[in-house]
């Protein structure tokens, strides 16, 4: 398969980078990791006229930790994600999904920026970044903004960014020493598009639940926040049957679509399960469990 | 429009003009004329394309050409360099790694990144490894057989001082 025929940039610098994007407006389109776009480029299911190819742009893959914040630099790759010793130790919701996402091979080229931009429903680093309560930078000539995760998906391969902007990073408050995380994710092969996926975020004031995070994936016209599900744990003990009280909150705000994956009823079970694991596996974490 | 691109393809540097929608594993096939590396199912499942660009397998039907310039790109080839059959090769045939064949060029850069990686993989490691490589007729159980000798063969070849290796 070949794609139509586009005009292609390789900017050095990000300010080039907002540049191009400025003078471009609809025809252009940020070319990251590639591996949604290009597929999607050869079944002409798109046709920029541009692609801006990223990827020569120092800096853009950055991660750190400071001053009470992860910053995760859009070109971040999944695989680098999932060998991070800072992401397993201290993220182990990131570190979780980031190996899960697509294929090994894929997962050497795709980038955190480029799944979060894209926004398939399906797609892993949705769920991450909703249950972590992240803001993501989006940058233009004219300025930079900061969204909220939960403010930055609107449907199926819907974000509020605009052609003129580069999503720049991923900003995530840091984790307390009493923090846990998981991702679980159902898939019928390795590779496959998610059936049901759920990300899970803790952080525990002592023995109280300060703040819970829940993001589902595949599971909606876009990535869920199960926020009815996150306020029910506030403030709790954490006893199982607070668990299991999220997890049916989880599932009820679930809003399946039946496939060849399953039906309505199966994966809202799905969602139930995982959130309950997943939240036991953080909890255990939280305390300083594997 | 043409756009100049230099790669090092198997140790060997490369200049050529290519079309920006120029697929990387078409630049690979059609204009340097490596044919080992196979297009399967074209839309990045099944892995039999993969090359290894700088030393990280990618599946080459997922990149354009332009973003190989100025990197290191190997493909099944470089395993024959010397004339005789990597022990990657020598494993894949001894063990019945291979029915078809189709998929056997994207298995192998695959095994090599590992083995380049963690030589001593075990079976659980080995299927992770692969698994973005899908073959659809050994059932899988002689391709990991095959990776597990290749490793052991790699290591006591390494253990051999060098020389006394020569022509094996």
């Amino acid at each position: 398969m070949l794609p139509a025929p586009f005009e292609y940039h390789a900017p050095h610098t990000t300010e080039e980078t907002l540049e191009l994007l400025d003078r471009l407006g609809d025809e252009g389109k940020v070319l990251a990791g590639g591996q949604s776009l290009i597929p999607l480029i050869k079944l002409r299911l798109a046709s920029p006229a541009h692609l801006v190819d990223v990827n020569r742009v120092p800096g853009l893959d950055v991660i750190e930790e400071r001053d009470g914040v992860l910053r995760i630099g859009t070109l971040f790759r999944h695989k680098s994600a999932e060998r991070s010793a800072l992401l397993a130790s201290r993220y182990p919701v990131i570190a979780e999904a980031a190996a899960q996402v697509a294929d090994p091979i894929v997962r050497n080229r795709g980038t955190v920026g480029g799944s979060l931009a894209h926004a398939d429903p399906a797609g892993d680093w949705g769920s991450v970044v909703l249950a972590l309560d992240a803001e993501l930078v989006l940058q233009s000539k004219s300025g930079r903004r900061t969204v909220k995760a939960r403010d930055f998906f609107f449907g199926p391969f819907s974000t509020v960014l605009q052609p003129n902007e580069l999503l720049t990073e991923v900003r995530i408050p840091a984790a307390g020493s009493r923090s846990g995380g998981a991702y679980l994710k159902l898939e019928r092969k390795v590779g496959d598009f998610a059936t049901v996926g759920v990300a899970v975020h803790l952080q525990m004031d002592d023995r109280k639940v300060r703040s819970a995070g829940i993001g589902l994936t595949a599971v909606g016209p876009q990535n869920l926040k199960a926020e009815q599900a996150e306020a029910a744990l506030r403030g709790q003990t954490l006893d199982d049957a607070a668990i299991e009280e999220a997890a049916s909150l989880a599932a009820a705000a679930a809003e399946p679509k039946a496939d060849q994956r399953g039906s309505v009823e199966y994966k809202r079970n799905v969602v139930r399960v995982f959130t309950e694991r997943g939240l036991k596996r953080a909890r255990e974490r939280a305390r300083g469990g594997a | 429009m043409g756009w100049p691109i230099s790669v090092t393809v198997n140790g060997e540097k490369v200049s050529a003009e290519v079309e920006p929608r120029l697929l990387l594993v078409h630049f690979i096939r059609e204009k340097l004329r490596l044919t080992g590396t196979h297009i399967g199912c074209d839309t990045t499942h099944c892995g039999a394309c993969t090359v290894l660009l700088d030393g990280v397998p990618v599946k080459s039907c997922t990149m354009l050409a332009v973003q190989a310039d100025e990197r290191q790109l190997t493909t099944v080839e470089a395993l024959h360099a010397g004339g005789a059959l990597h022990p990657i090769q020598a494993a894949f045939k001894q063990e019945h790694g291979l029915q078809c064949g189709f998929c056997t060029p994207g298995m192998m850069m695959s095994s090599f990144a590992l083995l380049a990686d963690n030589p001593d993989p075990t079976e659980k490691e080995i299927r992770w490894a692969l698994s973005g490589n899908i073959c659809r007729c050994t059932g899988y159980m002689n391709i990991v057989k095959a990776v597990r000798a290749a490793a052991v063969q790699m290591k006591e070849a390494a253990a051999v001082p060098a020389g006394a290796a020569a022509g094996s």
